[in-house]
């Protein structure tokens, strides 16, 4: 028993030493293990009386303890160390960029029917496909433009053959879900048009939004107000808009949708043409098989490139086709 | 149609500047386009008068001239051929400043002291005729200022009609939009019947009455078309855009622009027994005043006499029979022709006339006999003449009738979303020229003028109303309505998600024209001919694409002449084949691919894109469709014939990947490997609906193995064989290893395959694992002549 506070001291020191983990599970084995030299003290309680014994034991509890305390510490420091020493080798240069895939991005045009789609949506108007080589009938005759309508001329068709042509606009898509359904009627068509027609500020393929609502009670004014939202909503802006009387065989009455953009030199405002629209023209209702006495309707479109240029500042409609990857990448 | 202010105001004079005229012009539906001034800005411009004229003693092209200006006489150099004794013309005096900021100055012309210069039109920005000096008439008084002997405080306005208003193409007809404007009265001229000096009238026959429902004629004798028009007519003509030529062309313009009536004057001598309106006859020719000489179609109507066309009727008149100097007796004609008849004509021709112009709009059909007692007397005040009685051949069922078109209130306020109280709308119509012929129990039975073609159903009249109110006067409400909810189908994804799933891969979107270069078409797509275009607008966009890829390849192209050598592009949109008599719109999903897999980067960013690469991107769209597809060894024109899968669904092709095949490649100018794909859209966007499975709670076990085999044995052949083999418990077989090398042997390959099993209820046990395992791996040796590796 007298050398149990050396083998203690001895111990703490060898702890105290230990410069590796592997080096403090020796020393706890040497000490504290089934024959470690502390642990071995037990064999001597038998020697004593009944009444030293429980003395005896407890300080040889109280010796390993205190070693097995010394090594727990040790032990905490040595894996501290070790895990300071592997993070200091996993060091990396955090400002080396990134690997993987790039993000692509969306077509421009693509980006902005999503946003007017979305926008539409959110209203209750449906998304309606359609052919783009269209029959004269869809295109024009059941548009309210006969063979002889001089409106005929503006359109710059291209023809397959007399009867067949690449729609001029997206309006027959409205014939066609008419012709299908039944009113009332809440949806935009978007899509391509062509028209035989290319220099700076035209090219033969362009993209078309139209927006049709056939109810019981709808009337101008309704329509103004869905025109007037949406242009707000699609340039987060509360710009100013007019309507312009104009013509489109397919309505009536007509007109041409003006916003605010900029201001002259006097300071009175620039308007800037963006849409067209109308109360559905009853003859189109007509070949629809729609009583127009029991319905009413507004119709309204849009070109796609020109909101496109007008929100994103783009300067030349032609980019939209070429393609360039320059070009695209700015819209993802 | 362009007019000058001036005039207009004549007609109707409200108190507003031009700017604010303009925008009550468009505001109510005729687009101002634009505007000018009718002559440059100068200042020092006077009329002057020749007084002498010597030639220049040094040079054979100059005159000296002695140029009085009101005040004195000074001396002028000029070069013009026109210049002679007594003339009086636009004289810019020393200091004067002409357009362009150009000074005048004293100056020596080959040593002759010149004091100002006489003036062209040109050089007062008149127009763009700088043939010699604008020469004004005798009795311009010498001195006054040019800018006010002209009146040229104008501006020309130029207003883009809608084709329904053929009523806006003359001053009368915008002098009436502008006096409802401004509830204001309209003067108009005072047209009076030309009483008959003589009794020779032109014969006329109308064998083509659906065609020609009213034709006047009119024999003026004795003109003198020496004489030039006046310069206030000249200047109204030049403002409105149109030339003069000579007063007979002068006066007929005139009056088209004054009151919309196109009018035409034959040289009588040349008119052959009488005037027949008729249809062209086969192969019938005629030189027309534009010189070109042209076949007529036999669904032409013409002007003829007893002999041949003399006129394309409301387009155009012939040369032989026109007017010249030296025409002495006139035939005037006025007619009313079938807008129906008329369409499209001119341009058959390839002509668009101010006749033609107005004609297929409609002109008012009862206009002709006014418009043709205006051009006599105006003709008569400058040419002289004398005119006889006008022969008018109407055909009462082929003209237009007398219309009334009913209003109803109600509706009205219906459409336009406000009920305007009746008096406002009593006066719009009525200041319009559509009187009320008779109040109704609910709305107004209105009558249609003459002049408004357009008007015939009760919508055309509740836009009247709207656009002379205002269509910003009208208040804005919310449309009400049912709103239904609409079906979703959960199993089809939108179009949308595919877009952004291959945005997410580094895909650009690329939106190419929908017609492409046969030329490349033909080298990407040989099997089948593009829809070809009647009327393309160049070879190269000439016809249908058959596939994306015409557009896609030409878009790589592009961008590699651009230094973009990585370009990863999808497109969707229709493709066109014809099929017999129907034509097959399909939409399709395209992508082209080349260059690194990887933006360029630090840790082996430089590898080139592969096919697995790509086909690896598919398989992730197929996963978010939920779709299974088969990639199956195949052959396509285009495609490098060793590497080209054929993509199946169930059995049925949905589309196309592989490499561009390098002879392909070549022709196209292209550089890299470039990979391709094309997918049936509607094909592959219906996938399933999840549905529930219950999760084993027991172990999977795994088994790998390699085996030796033929190079020439698809993968796929082996995954069937083992899953056929495999059992109903496999969950899984993936291939972790394919190595090809020297050490195999000649065309043979090493294949590493993990299969795994779980059974839903129990732990599998050693043996059935084993019993399966061994199963596959005899299957592989017997069925496809692997080995297993060692």
């Amino acid at each position: 028993m007298e050398n149990l506070e050396q083998l203690v001291q001895d111990g703490l020191k060898a702890v105290e030493g230990s410069d590796s983990l592997q080096a403090l599970d020796q020393i706890r084995v040497e000490y504290l293990g089934k024959k470690g030299v502390i642990t071995q003290q037990a064999k001597t309680l038998g020697k004593l009386s009944a009444e030293e014994r429980p003395a005896a034991g407890q300080k040889i509890n109280e010796a390993k303890g205190q070693v097995e305390q010394a090594i727990n510490a040790r032990r905490a420091e040595l894996e501290k160390a070790a895990i300071e020493a592997k993070l200091a080798s996993e060091s990396i240069d955090v400002t080396l960029p990134g690997r993987g895939q790039d993000l692509g991005g969306l077509h421009p045009v693509t980006r902005t029917l999503q946003r007017i789609e979305e926008i539409f949506a959110r209203a209750g108007y449906s998304v309606e496909q359609g052919p783009e080589i269209e029959d004269d009938y869809h295109n024009f005759e059941a548009l309210n433009i006969p063979g002889h309508h001089p409106a005929r001329a503006m359109h710059d068709t291209f023809y397959f053959n007399p009867g067949t042509l690449l729609r001029t606009h997206t309006s027959p898509v409205q014939i066609r879900t008419m012709e299908a359904g039944t009113p009332p009627f809440r949806m935009i068509c978007p899509g391509r048009v062509y028209r035989c027609d290319s220099d700076m500020t035209h090219t033969p393929m362009f993209h078309q939004v139209e927006g049709l609502l056939v109810e019981k009670d709808v009337s101008f004014a309704d329509l103004k107000s869905t025109v007037e939202e949406f242009l707000r909503v699609f340039f987060e802006r509360d710009l100013e808009v007019r309507f312009r009387p104009s013509y489109f065989p397919f309505t009536e009455p007509s007109a041409e949708v003006d916003i605010e953009w900029g201001r002259e030199e006097d300071g009175s405002i620039k308007w800037l043409e963006v849409m067209g629209c109308g109360m559905v023209h009853p003859k189109v209702f007509d070949y629809c098989g729609i009583d127009a006495e029991e319905y009413r309707g507004f119709a309204f479109g849009l070109g796609v490139e020109r909101l496109a240029m007008l929100r994103y500042g783009v300067n030349d409609l032609r980019m939209f086709f070429e393609n360039d990857l320059r070009f695209l990448r700015q819209f993802r | 149609m362009k007019f000058s202010e001036q005039w207009l105001r004549e007609w109707v004079n409200p108190n507003i500047g031009s700017q604010e005229l303009m925008d009550q012009i468009t505001m109510a539906g005729l687009e101002v386009d634009g505007f000018e001034p009718v002559a440059g800005e100068f200042t020092g411009v006077v009329v002057g008068e020749v007084q002498s004229v010597e030639p220049h003693p040094d040079a054979d092209k100059l005159r000296v001239c002695q140029v009085y200006d009101g005040l004195e006489t000074v001396q002028v150099v000029c070069g013009a051929p026109n210049v002679r004794q007594g003339l009086k013309v636009p004289f810019a005096v020393v200091g004067a400043v002409l357009p362009g900021n150009f000074k005048i100055k004293k100056a020596k012309l080959r040593g002759q002291p010149s004091q100002g210069m006489l003036c062209s039109e040109s050089e007062l920005a008149l127009s763009d005729n700088h043939d010699g000096l604008m020469e004004l008439p005798g009795d311009a008084p010498v001195g006054q200022d040019m800018a006010d002997y002209l009146k040229l405080n104008d501006i020309t306005i130029d207003v883009d009609l809608t084709p329904n208003r053929s009523d806006c193409l003359s001053i009368k007809g915008i002098a009436r939009e502008v006096g409802v404007l401004n509830s204001m009265q309209v003067a108009e001229p005072d047209i009076q019947p030309v009483p008959a000096a003589h009794s020779e009238v032109p014969e006329i026959r109308v064998e083509a009455p659906e065609g020609c429902p009213r034709y006047l004629g009119r024999i003026l004798r004795n003109v003198d078309l020496q004489a030039a028009s006046p310069l206030w007519m000249q200047e109204k003509l030049r403002r409105s855009g149109i030339r003069s030529i000579d007063a007979a062309v002068d006066v007929t313009n005139y009056v088209m622009l004054e009151l919309g009536q196109p009018l035409h004057a034959f040289d009588r001598e040349e008119i052959q027994g009488g005037i027949v309106v008729r249809m062209a006859k086969p192969q019938e020719k005629l030189v027309l005043l534009d010189g070109q000489e042209v076949e007529l179609t036999e669904d032409t109507l013409v002007i003829a006499d007893h002999e041949k066309p003399v006129a394309i009727a409301g387009v155009m008149g012939g040369e032989h029979s026109g007017v010249s100097p030296k025409t002495r007796d006139l035939v005037l004609e006025a007619a009313y022709f079938d807008p129906i008849t008329l369409a499209g004509k001119a341009r058959h021709y390839g002509l668009h006339t101010d006749a033609s112009h107005r004609f297929e709009r409609g002109v008012d059909y009862k206009l002709a006999r006014d418009a043709m007692e205006r051009a006599t007397q105006l003709l008569m005040d400058i040419v002289g003449g004398e005119p006889g009685e006008i022969v008018e051949v109407a055909s009462k069922d082929e003209l237009p009738s007398d219309r009334v078109v009913d209003l109803r209130e109600k509706r009205l306020a219906d459409v336009l979303g406000l009920a305007i109280d009746r008096t406002t709308v009593e006066e719009i119509l009525t200041r319009l020229g559509m009187p009320v012929e008779k109040l109704l129990k609910d709305g107004w039975r209105i009558s249609v003028p003459s002049f408004r073609p357009d008007i015939t159903i009760e919508e055309d009249l509740i836009e009247e109303v709207g656009r002379i109110f205002g269509y910003n006067n009208l208040p804005v409400t919310e449309p009400t309505g049912s709103l239904g909810l609409r079906v979703r189908e959960e199993a089809r994804r939108p179009v949308s998600a595919i877009r952004n799933y291959f945005v997410d891969q580094g895909y650009q979107e690329a939106v190419t024209y929908s017609f492409v270069d046969p030329a490349v078409q033909k080298l990407v797509d040989p099997d089948r001919d593009g829809i070809a275009l009647a009327n393309p607008i160049s070879a190269d966009l000439s016809v249908m694409r058959t596939t994306l890829w015409s557009g896609l390849l030409k878009t790589v192209a592009y961008n590699q002449n651009r230094q973009q050598p990585r370009i990863r592009l999808f497109e969707t949109g229709l493709r066109f084949e014809q099929n017999d008599q129907r034509i097959d719109q399909q939409p399709m999903l395209a992508g082209v691919v080349v260059g690194n897999q990887y933006p360029e980067n630090w840790v082996n960013g430089r590898r080139t894109a592969d096919f697995f690469d790509v086909k690896g991107e598919l398989e992730g769209l197929f996963r978010l469709l939920g779709i299974e597809i088969q990639f199956v060894a195949s052959q396509h024109p285009a495609l490098h014939p060793g590497q080209t899968a054929e993509l199946m669904r169930d059995g049925e092709h949905v589309g196309w990947l592989g490499t561009l095949h390098p002879q392909v490649q070549k022709n196209l100018e292209l550089n890299g490997t470039i990979l391709m794909f094309e997918l049936f859209l509607n094909s592959i966007v219906t996938g399933y609906v999840p549905n529930f499975k219950e999760i084993s709670k027991f172990p999977e076990v795994r088994r790998d193995l390699a085996i030796i085999i033929g190079a020439d044995v698809a993968f796929s052949d082996v995954e069937r064989v083992a899953r056929k083999h495999a059992g109903d418990r496999l969950t899984a077989l993936r291939a972790f290893d394919v190595y090809e090398g020297e050490s195999l042997g000649e065309g043979n390959r090493s294949l590493a395959l993990s299969l795994f099993w779980q059974h839903p209820e129990r732990t599998l046990n050693e043996d059935e694992v084993h019993s399966l395992f061994t199963g596959v791996i005899d299957a592989l040796k017997e069925e496809l002549g692997a080995t297993l590796r060692s």
